[in-house]
């Protein structure tokens, strides 16, 4: 089978993860920036960060063939430091000019905190102003819910910002509805304990359609899983579906969302 | 969506959700054998047991372990969500 992981944190990876994805058949990787597991001290260590997403991790995915590409932000758990989210967010447009970048993410809410709220805003706002794509985080856990209302509201208050050119992403049974009958793109992160598991996040494409919907391993330095799309594209096989469905699901869905990005080119 | 060759679902997953719920018997024992009934996140999870007897099972456990407030928090005091809402009343 041929697929795409969408969200994936290459940079906690080894380079065992990235032969173990080629051989599984993935044809590219996106790599959102997020939260290290420690707040950075400085918007000189985003930069860094930054540079790391453009231009070092790109060329050690191509190492292995495969295209590699980004989104920047500051991540909501480091969005409570205004100032510093602030810093951060003016660097984003020049590197919105490198050719691996799809656009503004994993931006939204962790604790759903009022500073969290202004920067999601600011960073909408970026993406709007320079017509890109974005991919939306939502909160844990007990958080989830709450968040998820939050960032649907904020962003559909914003008449710039095309739904269709949105992608929520670690949606679960009870946020799934609010963000389709919404108009955006759902994401279903597929995680050992926490977000989903395969046979839930089947479940979910059973009920809500598999049109608006990616599958992703956002895999990272935590406990995740780099092989998890292709191993939920094996729940679906167990479940009966055929091979076109799999290629629509895993690989055809997350093309069509992303090819909004005119610097998400994979060839044929 | 739906498969064009239907599997039989008990088939399927029946002997991975006796497992599961077997660690959940465990669990509670675990917990009430050492003492920590008291944990707001095991009053949580006693209550979310509860849901199993309806419809919709699994959106109505992620509702009965959420936030159910609107209004913005003042402030981030921690990065870290712990599975169940603290301020339930129980």
């Amino acid at each position: 089978m041929r697929y795409i992981e969408p969200h994936a944190h290459m940079v906690s990876r080894t380079t065992d993860d990235y032969m173990a994805m080629v051989v599984a058949g993935c044809k590219a990787v996106c790599e959102p920036a997020f939260w290290a597991g420690f707040d950075r001290s400085s918007a000189h260590g985003f930069y860094d960060y930054f540079c790391q997403l453009t231009d070092y991790e790109p060329k050690r995915a191509a190492k292995f063939g495969l295209p590699h590409f980004s989104w920047l932000c500051i991540n909501p758990k480091e969005s409570e430091d205004i100032k510093l989210a602030e810093d951060v967010i003016a660097l984003i447009p020049e590197f919105l000019k490198r050719d691996n970048v799809l656009g503004i993410g994993e931006i939204g809410l962790n604790k759903n905190s009022r500073n969290e709220m202004t920067i999601l805003e600011k960073h909408v706002n970026l993406a709007a102003e320079y017509d890109q794509l974005i991919l939306v985080h939502t909160p844990h856990l007990e958080d989830k819910l709450k968040g998820t209302q939050l960032i649907v509201d904020m962003i559909k208050s914003d008449s710039r910002i095309d739904p269709g050119k949105v992608l929520i992403d670690h949606l679960e049974e009870h946020t799934a509805k609010i963000v389709m009958d919404a108009g955006f793109w759902g994401g279903l992160t597929l995680y050992p304990e926490s977000k989903c598991t395969s046979p839930r996040a089947v479940d979910i494409i059973e009920t809500y359609g598999g049109d608006r919907l990616w599958m992703n391993s956002a895999c990272d330095w935590g406990v995740s899983v780099p092989l998890a799309v292709p191993y939920a594209a094996q729940e679906m096989r167990r479940r009966g579906y055929d091979d076109e469905t799999l290629d629509q699901v895993f690989y055809q869905n997350p093309v069509r969302f992303l090819s909004q990005s005119p610097n998400f080119n994979i060839g044929k | 969506m739906k498969p064009k060759n239907k599997q039989n679902t008990v088939d399927l997953y029946y002997m991975e959700a006796r497992s599961k719920l077997i660690d959940i018997a465990a669990f509670m024992d675990r917990v009430e054998r050492d003492g920590f009934t008291d944990d707001f996140r095991y009053l949580a999870f006693k209550d979310a047991l509860k849901e199993l007897d309806s419809d919709n099972r699994t959106r109505k456990v992620l509702l009965s372990l959420s936030d159910p407030t609107k209004e913005l928090i003042p402030v981030a005091t921690t990065k870290a969500a712990c599975g169940a809402w603290p301020d339930k009343p129980q």
